[in-house]
């Protein structure tokens, strides 16, 4: 007699008690052996892909804190060229849109799909107006010339006052052409870390839109919510970086 | 005794907890705190701290990020495991920060 | 060598194969190329691994022919440049990283701790996907000319000075990286969630420990070599970047964010090697393993342990003096947890039941050739003694002595030993021992004259080197040629046995562990019923309680 028919004598009590867990909901998965268990292991999977995520942009951040200890006069005037109203509406909105996917969230755990439906098209909308500002702000950098690689021009640096509008607020002295050349660093660090994370907001707003297509179609108000929580949690991670994002590049220093 | 009451028996039976709905009236405390917040860092770069300016910027930004990962992603009414593992990224990215930076802040030590 | 044997196979002339099993269960390519079952898909990525293992045992055998003689006359430097840092980027991100994991450890693991599937079978085939996207680019580059900066891709030699193909190649690890974190997830997942009723932390094999660690590993520190290689690129694309000195930035900085996971990833490496000898000791001496939660908490240890050390690849390369220090200590320290798991190792052989089939031969390969590799590493973690050694040699053989007398042959021993549960089939015993003692002969005659040569003087990665290395060079090539036998060998007599091959039962080796107690090959769904877990892991009191109650029954 071979052992798996051992074991399968154990376990038959096993399964007459157990009937109850093994009832499957429609959107349970078969290897799992509740729908909470489903929840649970999808939530934890979440959680460790955004923990994943932070080791990622940690080593943008990394390269960041040392450049800028190394080359502060150079980071605090680069950081001059960039439009401070911008950045900080981005802010307010990427904020705002946390919330309602925050109020997303709670209005598929409350079944109301209408409510669902408003906030997650909010938070789409606010995703755009995002991506729209950064727009913008590349296109003002693409004007100017502080793309790194391409044409990149240090005058505004090494004779601020050629650059009439950042002059007038902040008053910089001139570089050095040492320093000034630091400033590139600067704006290669600029595009990389704002490029990473408009990348991932890409991704979250392509996501919305699918989800806002099976929203409509009642997906997420039966209780079965784990898509929309588990996206929710990606989303106010991005918004996290951005939280860190905004003072680094934006406010490293703007007293005059 | 049977297994399913038997102390070691735990894995099926822990996921059973009830699911807590965060009210939305939190939801929007938060939200105003952290643009009172946004508010707020901006104002203090236009203050001249010193070094003090990146201690309050990043002091800042930390105490929002607080906010939203207790309250919009739920961690506070979350399970042991998932505060442990949101302090397992944090305590992994504060490592390879700290000792890399350290590096480079001892270089200027010179021969010892 | 003893004859005895634990071995216990059915009666060969009514065994059959069970006719439901995960193979049989559905057929055609599709089936295969869609299916969600970890076992087909370990199955998957046992087939594609040992096909980048024979590209880089190949290159290897290009590089040891190239050495034969003091000068570069097989082929130009920057050849040989191409070559080794071929076979390097192989062996670690295609062959090393994947070995263990995600063929044994995504076949075994969900059984051990008595689950269908693993947490999330649509990421597992995403992961293999990924892994052969990155291969498949791996291929292209070699094909267009290969990349000769070395597996580490050091700046600013990657970003400025070379016109291979560092984006490519960088790009196929980056793919190949992602497939390591979701199969990394993925086991956490796993492990923390599926467990079966009765199945405590403590009383899973410790093969679930060490993979555990393992994909703490992956999940924090690929994304580190992720966003390093994008830097790269980036610096190679837009031709100014954090890395070049002429704007500023640090070419060491590369080697910071590289090494944090670099090394770290010689864990993620060895670890579920270790968790392999756990099992095999155990099974072959008839003995639980001395001291369960010293190896359990070891393997944890030495993940945590491993972000906190890289900078000992870095003594020479322009450090502080404070960060020598404190990395050269933290190093000394990690070896610590290694020493305890050989430890209880060794005194769970004693006074067990020794036998000598093929995976305990390997394991007993794995003891020793690991202990060397692993002592010089402390020879290495001394910076003043690092200084002398690194860039020689002897770094070549101190990690070729852990991955390869170490990892590989821990992998062959887990191949081994659970293959007659993933096939159903028993490999033939004599010719799978000869393989393993010509690989052991091979491998020492192979890499020992290296740690000499290191100590003398020769530098690595080089095609030419003074004439009076040359004697312990021909050694080293002569044991490769012997090497490559031992590992040509198991190709053939296991694909021999999956027609050939004795028919293997559930438990061949009267084993411990849910995965023994069920059909070989198993069901797609692994067991008739979720199974619960009343005794301890190891417990060979148990398994002879279960024999008792078929006798009786019976």
């Amino acid at each position: 007699m071979s052992d798996s028919q051992v074991v399968s004598n154990q376990v038959v009590v096993h399964g007459a008690a157990e009937g109850a867990h093994h009832e499957h909901l429609p959107y349970q998965r078969h290897h799992f052996e509740t729908y909470a268990q489903q929840s649970d292991a999808t939530n934890f999977a979440m959680w460790l892909f955004l923990i994943t995520e932070v080791m990622f942009f940690g080593g943008l951040f990394t390269a960041y804190l040392i450049m800028r200890n190394w080359y502060y006069p150079a980071f605090v005037e680069a950081s001059h060229q960039l439009n401070i109203f911008w950045g900080t509406a981005n802010t307010a909105v990427l904020i705002t849109s946390s919330f309602t996917m925050a109020m997303a969230v709670w209005s598929a755990e409350m079944k109301k799909k209408g409510t669902l439906l408003l906030c997650l098209t909010i938070t789409f909308i606010l995703g755009l107006v995002f991506l729209g500002i950064k727009t913008i702000e590349y296109g003002e950098k693409i004007e100017k010339h502080h793309v790194p690689g391409f044409h990149y021009s240090m005058q505004s640096f090494l004779n601020p006052q050629s650059d009439p509008e950042v002059y007038k607020e902040y008053k910089d002295k001139p570089l050095s052409y040492d320093m000034a050349r630091h400033t590139e660093l600067y704006f290669f660090l600029y595009f990389a870390m704002t490029g990473m994370h408009a990348l991932h907001m890409i991704i979250g707003i392509g996501i919305l839109v699918f989800m806002i297509f099976r929203a409509r179609a009642g997906a997420y108000t039966t209780g079965h919510v784990t898509f929309v929580e588990n996206f929710g949690l990606y989303w106010h991670f991005v918004d996290i970086i951005w939280i860190y994002l905004f003072p680094l590049l934006y406010l490293i220093s703007r007293h005059q | 005794m049977s297994p399913l009451h038997d102390k070691n028996f735990e894995s099926i039976e822990q996921h059973e907890h009830h699911h807590h709905i965060v009210s939305p009236r939190i939801y929007l405390t938060i939200v105003c705190i952290l643009l009172a917040m946004t508010g707020l860092t901006v104002a203090a770069s236009y203050v001249e701290m010193y070094v003090f300016n990146a201690v309050v910027a990043l002091a800042i930004a930390a105490f929002k990020m607080i906010l939203v990962v207790l309250f919009f992603m739920h961690v506070k009414y979350s399970t042991k495991l998932t505060k442990l593992t949101v302090g397992a990224g944090v305590f992994t990215f504060l490592i390879l920060v700290g000792m890399t930076l350290s590096d480079y802040w001892t270089r200027a030590w010179g021969r010892w | 060598m003893s004859t005895a044997t634990i071995v216990s196979l059915p009666d060969q002339s009514t065994a059959r194969i069970p006719r439901m099993n995960f193979m049989s269960k559905e057929k055609g390519i599709l089936s295969w190329l869609l299916t969600g079952d970890h076992k087909r898909i370990a199955m998957l990525y046992l087939v594609s691994i040992t096909f980048f293992f024979f590209i880089g045992g190949a290159l290897a055998g290009l590089i040891r022919l190239e050495l034969l003689t003091p000068q570069s006359d097989l082929m130009a430097t920057d050849t040989y440049n191409k070559v080794f840092s071929m076979h390097g980027i192989i062996m670690i991100f295609f062959f090393l990283v994947p070995s263990v994991p995600a063929t044994i450890g995504n076949f075994v693991i969900p059984m051990m701790v008595g689950a269908k599937d693993l947490a999330l079978p649509k990421v597992n085939l995403l992961s293999w996907y990924l892994y052969m996207v990155g291969g498949i680019l791996m291929i292209y580059t070699m094909c267009v000319g290969g990349v000769d900066t070395g597996w580490t891709f050091t700046t600013p030699l990657s970003t400025h000075y070379l016109n291979t193909n560092v984006a490519s190649a960088a790009t196929a690890v980056f793919v190949a990286g992602f497939s390591s974190i979701l199969t990394g997830l993925n086991f956490i997942v796993t492990i923390h969630k599926m467990r079966c009723p009765g199945m405590t932390w403590f009383r899973l094999p410790l093969f679930v420990w060490s993979n555990y660690a393992g994909a703490l590993l992956m999940v924090l520190g690929t994304p580190v070599l992720a966003i390093t290689l994008v830097l790269v690129v980036l610096e190679r694309t837009v031709h100014i970047g954090v890395f070049d000195p002429n704007y500023g930035g640090d070419p060491l900085l590369f080697q910071h964010l590289f090494w944090f996971y670099s090394h770290p990833a010689v864990y993620i490496m060895i670890l579920p090697g270790m968790g392999v000898i756990s099992e095999t000791i155990s099974t072959f001496s008839r003995k639980r393993v001395f001291g369960y939660t010293a190896v359990a908490f070891s393997s944890v240890a030495i993940a945590v342990f491993a972000f906190f050390v890289w900078a000992h690849h870095m003594f020479i390369m322009g450090i502080s003096n404070y960060s020598m220090l404190v990395f050269s200590l933290l190093t000394m320290l990690v070896a610590v947890p290694s020493a305890i798991k050989i430890f209880n190792w060794a005194f769970t052989l004693y006074k067990g039941s020794i036998t000598f089939e093929t995976p305990m031969l390997y394991t007993f390969g794995f003891m020793g050739l690991f202990t060397i590799g692993g002592l010089t590493g402390v020879f290495l973690a001394s910076s003043g003694t690092d200084i002398h050694l690194t860039e020689t040699y002897f770094i070549v053989a101190h990690f070729h002595f852990v991955m390869v007398g170490g990892m590989l042959m821990a992998f062959l021993a887990g191949i081994h030993f659970w293959w007659p549960k993933m096939t159903g089939r028993m490999y033939p015993e004599k010719i799978s021992q000869l393989a393993a003692l010509i690989t052991f002969i091979g491998f020492n005659l192979t890499f020992f004259p290296q740690f000499i040569l290191g100590t003398l003087g020769m530098p690595r990665r080089y095609a030419a080197y003074p004439p009076e290395f040359q004697v312990l060079n021909v050694f080293s090539t002569a044991g490769a040629t012997i090497l490559g036998v031992g590992y040509l060998l198991p190709i053939l007599y296991l694909t021999w046995s999956l027609k050939y091959g004795e028919i293997a039962g559930d438990n061949p080796w009267q084993a411990t562990g849910l995965e023994w107690q069920t059909q070989s090959p198993p069901l797609t769904e692994n067991f008739p019923a979720i199974p619960i877990m009343d005794h301890e892991a190891y417990d060979y009191e148990w398994l002879e309680g279960q024999k008792e109650k078929v006798a009786s029954v019976g």
